[in-house]
């Protein structure tokens, strides 16, 4: 291959690739300019606190902010203890090579590989009908931590492993027992993975929709209680862009919220993470 | 920071607790995946019985009122669009990685990076709304009506690329440093570095990362109902609306009883059965890389 060939091919491909990149870029600014500028205008104080009137048309998402906080709320009340337990299970208690861990750390891959709208499925079979909790945010939340537990458990186990094996060593040298162990040194070590575990569990539970349409519902009232039904931020777009007439603007002040949201909830936990990576270094 | 109320050196009731409650939460969240498994079956099991599998295929519709309940159509159009968006998608995907890896100054590449992170961040539902507002009728001034499978295609392509990126990034980030300085001590190119090098390295992890696409797409249902169109034909070309399995369950679960009802958890049985199959393909791939440590 003559020299002058390889030029042109390299660059050819930087060309290419440059092209990639813009391609990918194009469409990341047009959606956030695009929320920005038909939802900007809409947001207020009063949009965020009030209570929507005329099927969201007009008022603002004060019920539904509650809503989804419950939802949220319940999911990881449920998934945090529940994945912090399976964590410690699997990397305090078993072997790595353990037949049980190996077991339960394949069925969460597959079980985080579950389309939403399956879970959706399942939390209408079990929680709404079987256990008779109808359209509820409890049905919502319960439904959703299944959804969000295996990330929550791959973050806390990762940041378990990370601790070096000496203080586990060190610590049965002076004779503490393995629940002292745990509670004194392993989980403070572990607890920004923990916190970095939940951002990203939060983050996966506000943005989901296809969950909550038949689990948690529509109701865009305030709830009195985790059995009334209650409507999250995306059931509520969801809402205004399919089946009510004139109800866009406010769908996009709602996209807008939600998006800032997600945003923040991923702003933190890579913030979290890289703090905690860099005290690691110090430390080490 | 050893608390003094505790009894350290006792291995008591506390130790014994802790390791069995924590074993039974572990049990719990291990068994998740079989309940969920064997919630589906059970309520599907109706349509197996009454309605039997063949006729999912050789019913002359969808018409679960009548009776009369073909998926075929459904199933059509949730492989194209997830085959459409895998092809648009991985070029883009391994591309940015590349991108980000050898052609970017160092500033623009974490910002880069940082962009697809929040892409892949961005709910469904988001997705799905701007398509509707912006993409729809944009397709449908080109090429009436506009919901239609190239929508769906193009929605599902922005949502799986960041997924393809950051696998393929991760993975590339794995190539032992000494192979990148071995090839440009020895002249090459960049880009004979990145295709004869790089990319038969990375092999395994882009295909991990392709396959994550694919599940991705698979089961994603709120963008591709909101652009979709959701009408039950087989497409005949791109600007054909559509209906995906996905958006099928979401539409009809809500009133959807006995026979329709089960035949609804059958179609959910079966997605999860495919996105199954090739998430454990792609989870028993991911560590299979082709190099030798560099150690």
């Amino acid at each position: 291959m003559s020299l002058q060939s390889r030029h042109g091919q390299d660059y050819c491909l930087s060309v290419l690739i440059w092209t990639g990149a813009t391609l990918v870029t194009i469409p990341f600014i047009w959606v956030m300019g695009d929320l920005l500028w038909n939802g900007w205008d809409h947001l207020s104080f009063s949009f965020v606190f009030s209570a929507p009137q005329n099927a969201g048309r007009e008022g603002g998402i004060g019920p539904i902010l509650i809503s989804t906080l419950l939802i949220v709320g319940i999911c990881m009340g449920t998934a945090v203890p529940m994945g912090l337990g399976t964590a410690l299970f699997l990397s305090e208690y078993t072997r790595h090579d353990h037949v049980l861990g190996r077991l339960i750390r394949g069925s969460l891959d597959v079980l985080a590989g579950v389309p939403s709208i399956v879970f959706g499925l399942f939390g209408n079979a079990l929680f709404c009908q079987i256990l008779g909790l109808g359209f509820s945010i409890l049905s919502g939340g319960l439904t959703l931590a299944c959804m969000v537990l295996p990330i929550v458990i791959r973050t806390v186990e990762e940041s378990f492993h990370a601790i070096s094996h000496e203080q586990r060593v060190s610590a049965a040298a002076l004779g503490l027992s393995k629940t002292t162990t745990i509670r004194t040194i392993l989980l403070p070590a572990a607890f920004p993975g923990l916190l970095v575990g939940i951002i990203l569990g939060l983050g996966r539970a506000v943005a989901e929709t296809a969950a909550l349409i038949f689990t948690s519902g529509y109701v865009a009232r305030t709830p009195e209680s985790l059995m009334d039904s209650g409507r999250s931020l995306a059931v509520h777009i969801y809402d205004l862009a399919m089946n009510v007439a004139g109800g866009n603007p406010h769908a996009y002040a709602t996209a807008l919220v939600l998006v800032g949201l997600v945003f923040i909830i991923n702003f933190a936990s890579s913030w979290i993470a890289a703090r905690w990576t860099s005290c690691n270094r110090l430390s080490a | 920071m050893i608390s003094f109320s505790s009894n350290t050196l006792s291995r008591s009731r506390s130790d014994f607790l802790l390791s069995e409650s924590v074993r039974l939460l572990a049990l719990t969240a291990g068994g998740l995946l079989l309940l969920v498994v064997a919630f589906l079956f059970h309520e599907s099991w109706p349509a197996l019985q009454g309605i039997g599998l063949s006729r999912f295929f050789s019913d002359p519709d969808w018409y679960p009122t009548d009776n009369s309940y073909r998926l075929t159509s459904m199933v059509w159009g949730t492989l194209l669009a997830t085959t459409g968006a895998v092809l648009f998608a991985t070029p883009l995907g391994i591309l940015s990685a590349l991108f980000c890896h050898f052609y970017a100054p160092p500033l623009l590449s974490r910002w880069y990076r940082r962009m697809v992170e929040l892409l892949a961040g961005i709910p469904s539902v988001v997705f799905g709304f701007w398509g509707l507002m912006v993409l729809v009728p944009l397709i449908g001034r080109w090429h009436p009506p506009g919901p239609s499978l190239m929508a769906g295609v193009l929605i599902l392509t922005l949502m799986i690329m960041p997924t393809i990126m950051l696998v393929s990034h991760a993975s590339i980030a794995h190539v032992p440093i000494a192979y990148i300085h071995t090839t440009s001590a020895l002249g090459f190119s960049r880009w004979s570095m990145i295709w004869h090098v790089i990319l038969p390295t990375t092999k395994m992890g882009l295909f991990t990362g392709i396959l994550l696409g694919l599940a991705r797409a698979l089961g994603e249902t709120m963008a591709v109902l909101m652009v979709c169109g959701n009408v039950v034909q087989t497409p005949s070309h791109l600007f054909d609306p559509v209906r995906t399995l996905t958006a099928n369950i979401a539409l009809e679960m809500a009133y959807a009883l006995g026979d329709h009802r089960a035949a609804l958890f059958m179609s959910g049985l079966f997605l999860m059965g495919l996105v199954v199959l090739v998430v454990s393909t792609a989870e028993s791939l991911r560590h299979q890389n082709t190099y030798v440590s560099a150690k």
